[in-house]
């Protein structure tokens, strides 16, 4: 830290306490002590000082403290001559600076000055839970907060398109000399939202405390770090979240305060003004403060400064291809041509073939390509089938290789892809288009990436591409029965039928307690991971994350305990779990990353469970939302009654079968019973309750156990016939 | 030695030795010149006179006898020599290690007394709570829901028993990496009790003991790893809990300190106890005010030596000098009394102060003058004491010749105040407080290593010139420099203790990381019995990580350069032992008359402990030797060279 900017930190520092401490002065003056304040879907209270003092601010008057403490960080300005140290003051500064943002972000809930125009403002606890399997698996590379705005808007444009075509999720926001990158970004027209990896926070330097109050609760949810325990947090984000600060334009004081509190999470700051630079590492892995005056050198040194590991795909194609474009849509006035969906029939088949009849990288189109559509048409029928041959291939991987159909074509910049099998739809934008994009660039992203993450068992890929009518009806009914075929084979699969299950340890690196086991009849908590894509991935990578389980001998059939899985589970969860159940809730559950699609709870009073995905952000009847219950159950712990799973769990007939399985359940809402339906409603029959679903409680009739337990006894439902669960 | 900037290259000291000289005041110097030629014997180490058939002495040029009367050899003779010393220095710095201790206990029963009657009658108490509850911990004491009384009671009788303990091993052992302390218990180096490990060395050395050089040097090492793992460091951990530890403050030093209108009230020596209490009792209002109505503008307390560092480095005060400067204080004319605890004070004070009207006033029972005003300073006396000898001197404020005043006007700013707990704040701040950035800083090359430099000062080397030529020399090399006692101050009159200096003097890599952090290339920490703050330090290094697993794995190296103390002996050997590379400048030790033991000790020894001794009397090779050994130390960690 040079003196010039720790002096600069401890000045912003001051500033920045005082807003603070007039703003909530205010506050409790109009609203008085006792009035709620909370940042909207985290169960995580005001996050960072949940996560660092162990807190839980609820009103106005609990924040007091909380200021009280930010003042006692605050030090002297370092005198011009003959200072005293000043790294550790300027850092203690940054930490105030990060407590008093939060309680001035807060109190702007309240006041409803946030979100701010056209900004996602608070991150909720779903957000980061969702890209918690993403960051894991290394398509998210890192994150970079950006603050301040380029000298133009073509800068500002690709700088953050630099970012995406490396994974690295953007968070943009501040401003410099009146004018914020969020502007410059809407003014060139570039989609912005967490499907992009382009998310604006708000306009000034202040709300940059979303991005570290979301990194920290990481420490949290997944680290299975407890609430007070500070050190550890901030060595969590700074081992673990591969976040930076990227300042464009003049660093004021409020910038450096808030850089200061990023450099204590471990988060270094790069800019691009001629600051003084902090070379020492020790409180970030690499340098703390660096400049970057050359646009065309900026993201690769922020990349370099922070040690973010970036893993670019190198696809022949005229377009930028990562998988921060995966969640880009291209909108009907973009629209040069699209198959599928309502447009057109077409399809996407992947199956493997003898050595000879696959000729690795050839790409055929039969038929039209898109730029000899017939005038005014926008759409075309279209097959996309790929051969492969390998000798390590299976039948049973197939399906898994050509689910990444979906997002394979999606990381192509100017590409849509939506839904599978029969059911999808592509579209191609105007923009890619002119930048050359033609059909077969859809074989050689394939080519390319299918060889890239599947080399282990794909020796030789080739991809024809039909848009005549005629060719995609013959073809797909060829397709649709091999569909069939694999669909019986997976729902005969049990867990009973095979003798080896896989573990899922990809999330260590976040939570470095956990351990999952994946089961035919018990897919990753994620909803990413069944067990057959746990055995290719085996396949592929022998020596990665999912490692084979020879079950052993079997200790509890009901509670689905075997030998070898508990010896594997104590082994990797580093000896803190010593049994783990597969089908119970109650005794040795497993315990969850924080990444988990749904959660399970249980509600003593009416002897039921209930479930909650993740994107449900209303009250459930066990008096906690999503985000509180998932506080309750991440970072590697068991805790019994609580467990968190993956939404297809929910149709196994290895339902917490130990407690009764599906007729234990009591409530889930509304649209998880729309998004399983026929498949739930099979299963229901199944068990020989043809109405159960009917009979399960929902939001709309229940969110409170009075509710609930009258809803039940009306409907009647079988929980009441089932044994105590307590 | 004739020129008076042969003398010293401080200009105080050479205004002060001028004045001296004009009227006529021998110093230290001109008893140095009165004892040429030096005895080569004993500079040689090869006489003995341990036993009444001696003395002998060894014909170094092997003509004449090779073996005393009782048939001791050189080896024989300069090992027990050396292990003597070693007893002595290690007897110095341990016993003042006892009476801090002794001051916790008695805090204790005052507590007990304080109940029962109301009265409080001393004035210490406990300053850092916190570092009192981690020591208290560290000896397996509980302190929840106990009283600082009860504390103190059970603390204070542990660690006095770590004077008396005749089996076990000290506990501050513990501190060292695990390595250190397996390499200690195989080699049977680990000290046992503090009072034990002095007394048997001395036994080993008594006519017709120990004869094998090696044997008695093993003996001298358990001794002096008892001073600096056991006696120097439960000095320093005990007057950080009851005088409060030191934070990164800002001091003046050098003659100029002292003030021409003010009542000077020098404090020199050793123990802080007293002079801590005479801090505050040079603001106490009624005296100030006494002070003024004998026309002074007020009480102005500097120190001298080693006293002054400790209430430099808790209060700021300002040092007036280093141990050769002690006389050419009182040479000023300006001092009005000199308050002196132990070690390091010269007799010819008493001679000198009789030249002017300062009072030379002893306060401990253990170091008194004949004919010299002595306070016996107990802690039931402590503020009593220090107010009667602060009151002596302002009353002896009109006593002064003003016509005979000349105070040299050189004074420099320095920032002091480092201690092992501080650098983990300094680095990290409250939340991550941490030793990462050093051992990130080393590891990158930007720091060469670590370096410590430390000791005394010593006539026969013009005075300050070694420590400041070797330190300014380490800093360009990137080396930052962790300093103690009169080497510390020596180098702050030379403004090498102020941040500004990193600019100044320190290589690329060293500047990096003062400018980053905020600190001078050189680091004050503390009194020479604060060299244990060096070890523990060193010991968070490796626990950091990614510098080795043992304290010899650092790429770090010590020197005394302008020693003169036993007790600098014994500091130099328990960093040998504990594997630190330790040059000693000025004469070498009285060991060359035993080519044996010479080469056991710079050379052979290293395969032992991991550490050795070298001797130079050149600062820029001190220096050379010093990087030399730093590079060897980076190049087996497989670390990159310097990064500039």
């Amino acid at each position: 830290m040079s003196k010039i900017v720790a002096t600069s930190v401890i000045r912003g520092a001051k500033q920045i306490f005082k807003e603070a401490e007039t703003f909530l002065n205010k506050a409790i003056k109009e609203k008085g002590p006792e009035q709620k304040i909370s940042f909207p879907e985290t169960a995580f209270y005001l996050p960072m000082a949940n996560a660092l003092l162990g807190v839980k601010v609820e009103t106005l008057k609990e924040a007091l403290p909380i200021l009280e403490h930010a003042k006692s960080l605050l030090p002297l300005d370092p005198s011009e001559k003959v200072w005293l140290p000043y790294l550790g003051d300027a850092l203690n500064a940054g930490m105030s600076t990060l407590f008093c943002e939060e309680i001035i972000m807060a109190l702007r809930y309240l006041y409803a000055q946030e979100p701010q125009k056209d900004c996602i403002g608070f991150f909720s606890d779903t957000i980061m839970r969702s890209l918690g399997i993403q960051l894991v698996d290394g398509r998210m590379a890192g994150f970079a907060a950006i603050l301040g705005a380029a000298p133009d808007n073509k800068i500002a444009v690709e700088i953050v398109r630099g970012f995406q075509q490396r994974n690295i999720l953007v968070f943009v926001g501040s401003s410099s000399n009146g004018r914020s990158i969020i502007d410059q970004l809407i003014e060139e027209n570039v989609q912005m939202g967490w499907d992009n990896y382009i998310v604006p926070y708000g306009r000034d330097t202040l709300s940059g405390i979303y991005p570290l109050n979301w990194a920290i609760r990481s420490a949290l949810t997944f680290g299975g770090i407890k609430p007070g325990q500070a050190e550890k947090c901030l060595l969590y984000t700074k081992e673990r979240v591969f976040a930076f600060g990227l300042t464009l334009g003049p660093l004021d004081d409020l910038k450096y305060a808030t850089g200061a509190g990023a450099i204590n999470m471990g988060f270094p700051i790069i800019a691009d003004t001629d600051i003084p630079e902090i070379k020492p590492s020790g409180i970030t892995t690499y340098e703390a403060l660096v400049k970057e005056l050359d646009y065309k050198k900026i993201v690769q040194r922020c990349i370099e400064v922070r040690g973010v590991k970036v893993k670019v795909a190198s696809v022949a194609i005229p377009v930028a291809y990562a998988a921060a474009f995966e969640g880009e849509r291209v909108r009907k006035e973009q629209l040069h041509v699209e198959f599928g969906g309502k447009a057109s029939a077409a399809f996407e088949f992947l199956s493997t073939n003898k050595e000879n009849e696959v000729e690795d990288g050839k790409v055929e189109i039969i038929g039209p390509d898109v730029d000899a559509l017939p005038a005014g048409a926008k759409s075309l029928p279209l097959a996309i089938i790929v051969d492969v041959y390998g000798r390590k291939m299976q039948r049973d991987f197939e399906p898994i290789l050509e689910r990444q159909v979906h997002r394979f074509v999606n990381y192509a910049m100017g590409l849509m892809h939506v839904g599978q099998r029969d059911m999808n739809w592509i579209r191609i934008s105007k923009d890619a288009f002119a930048k050359g994009f033609r059909l077969k660039h859809i074989g050689v992203i394939l080519h390319a990436m299918l060889h890239q993450e599947y080399s282990a068992i794909v020796d030789k890929i080739q991809v024809k591409l039909y848009t005549k009518a005629e060719d995609v009806d013959k073809l797909l009914g060829a397709a649709k029965k091999v569909f069939d075929e694999r669909d019986s084979r997976i729902a005969g699969m049990t867990d009973e039928s095979i003798d080896t299950y896989y573990s899922c340890l990809l999330c260590q690196s976040f939570a470095p307690n956990h351990v999952c086991v994946v089961t035919p009849e018990r897919l990753g908590l994620c909803g990413a991971y069944s067990w057959l894509d746990a055995k290719a991935s085996f396949e592929i990578t022998p020596t990665g994350p999912n490692q084979p389980i020879p079950k052993g001998a079997t200790l509890d059939a009901k509670l689905g305990q075997w030998e070898n899985v508990n010896e594997f589970v104590r082994q990797k969860s580093n000896k803190s779990i010593d049994k783990v159940s597969m089908y119970s809730l109650m005794d040795s559950p497993q315990s969850s990353c924080g990444c988990f699609e749904c959660i399970l709870a249980i509600i003593p009073e009416v002897n039921g469970v209930m479930i909650v995905h993740r994107d449900f952000s209303g009250m459930t009847p066990c008096g906690m939302s999503f985000t509180t219950l998932a506080g309750s159950v991440g970072g590697g712990v068991q805790t019994p009654g609580f467990l968190g799973v993956g939404k297809l769990y929910i149709i196994s007939k290895k339902f917490i079968s130990a407690e009764g399985g599906l007729k234990r359940l009591v409530w889930m809402p509304k649209e998880l019973k729309e998004l399983l339906g026929d498949k739930l409603k099979k299963r229901c029959e199944e068990i020989g309750e043809p109405d159960l679903l009917e009979r399960i409680a929902d939001e709309t009739v229940a969110t409170t156990t009075d509710e609930l337990s009258a809803y039940l006894e009306k409907v009647k439902h079988p929980v009441a016939s089932l044994e105590p669960l307590m | 030695m004739s020129k008076i900037e042969e003398k010293s290259i401080d200009l105080a000291t050479q205004e002060a030795l001028q004045k001296a000289q004009d009227e006529n005041i021998k110093t230290t110097w001109d008893r140095l010149d009165c004892q040429q030629p030096q005895c080569g014997f004993g500079q040689l180490g090869s006489c003995c006179t341990v036993c009444n058939m001696g003395p002998c002495r060894i014909d170094p040029f092997g003509e004449g006898a090779q073996v005393g009367v009782c048939g001791a050899n050189v080896d024989t003779i300069a090992a027990r020599n050396l292990a003597r010393k070693v007893a002595v220095g290690a007897s110095a710095h341990s016993d003042h290690g006892r009476d801090v201790a002794h001051t916790l206990a008695l805090l204790a029963q005052e507590g007990e007394h304080k109940h029962a009657s109301g009265t409080h009658t001393h004035n210490y108490t406990i300053v850092d709570t916190e570092k009192f509850h981690k020591l208290a911990k560290e000896f397996g004491i509980n302190p929840e829901n106990k009283s600082k009384e009860e504390i103190a009671k059970e603390l204070s009788k542990k660690l006095l028993e770590e004077f008396g303990k005749q089996e076990g091993e000290l506990a501050f052992c513990q501190r060292a990496p695990q390595k250190r302390q397996q390499l200690w218990r195989k080699l049977g180096l680990t000290p046992r009790g503090i009072d034990r490990e002095v007394v048997e060395l001395l036994h080993t050395t008594t006519m017709g003991v120990d004869n094998d050089y090696k044997n008695i040097l093993n003996t001298a090492m358990r001794c002096a790893l008892s001073d600096g793992w056991g006696g120097s460091m439960i000095a320093t951990e005990v007057q950080d809990i009851i005088l409060g530890s030191p934070q990164p403050i800002r001091g003046k030093v050098n003659l100029g300190v002292l003030k021409e209108n003010y009542v000077n009230i020098v404090v020199h020596g050793h123990e802080p106890v007293l002079s801590e209490m005479a801090v505050k009792a040079a603001n106490d209002p009624e005296l100030v005010k006494l002070a003024k109505s004998y026309g002074a503008e007020g009480i102005n307390l500097v120190g001298i030596c080693c006293t002054a560092n400790e209430v430099l480095m808790r209060h700021g005060v300002p040092v007036a000098g280093n141990f050769l400067q002690q006389e050419l204080a009182i040479v000023t004319g300006a001092v009005e009394v000199m308050l002196v605890d132990v070690q390091c004070i010269m007799p010819a004070l008493h001679e000198v102060s009789n030249c002017f009207h300062t009072k030379l006033i002893t306060t401990s029972s253990k170091a008194r003058f004949p004919g010299v005003m002595h306070i016996d300073f107990t802690i039931d006396n402590a503020y009593e004491t220090a107010k009667a000898i602060i009151k002596a001197g302002v009353e002896n404020f009109p006593n002064r010749d003003k016509q005979r005043v000349s105070i040299p006007k050189h004074e420099m700013d320095l920032v002091a105040g480092f201690t092992k707990e501080v650098v983990f704040n300094i680095l990290g701040g409250q939340y991550r407080s941490t030793y990462q950035p050093l051992n990130d800083a080393i590891v990158s090359g930007r720091l060469r290593g670590l370096a410590g430099v430390v000791g005394c000062n010593n006539p026969k080397q013009t005075h300050d010139l070694f420590h400041t030529v070797l330190v300014k020399e380490l800093i360009k090399n990137d080396v930052l420099v962790l300093q103690t006692g009169c080497s510390a101050i020596a180098c702050a009159k030379q403004g090498l203790l102020i941040p500004e200096a990193a600019k100044l003097y320190a290589g690329k890599g060293l500047q990096e990381i003062c400018e980053a952090v905020g600190i001078p290339p050189v680091l004050h920490l503390g009194a020479c019995v604060d060299n244990s703050r060096i070890l523990t330090a060193a010991s968070h290094v490796i626990a950091q990580g990614g510098l080795g697993e043992d304290l010899s794995d650092i790429p770090a190296a010590g020197c005394a350069p302008e020693w003169m103390s036993e007790k600098a002996i014994t500091i130099g050997l328990y960093f040998v032992a504990s594997g630190v590379y330790t040059i000693f400048g000025a004469s070498p030790f009285a060991v060359l008359g035993s080519k044996n033991l010479t080469n056991y000790l710079t050379n052979e020894i290293e395969g032992v402990v991991g550490g050795c001794f070298a001797f130079s009397d050149d600062p820029l090779e001190m220096a050379r030797l010093m990087i030399a050994h730093i590079d060897k130390k980076r190049q087996a960690l497989k670390l990159k060279p310097a990064m500039y």
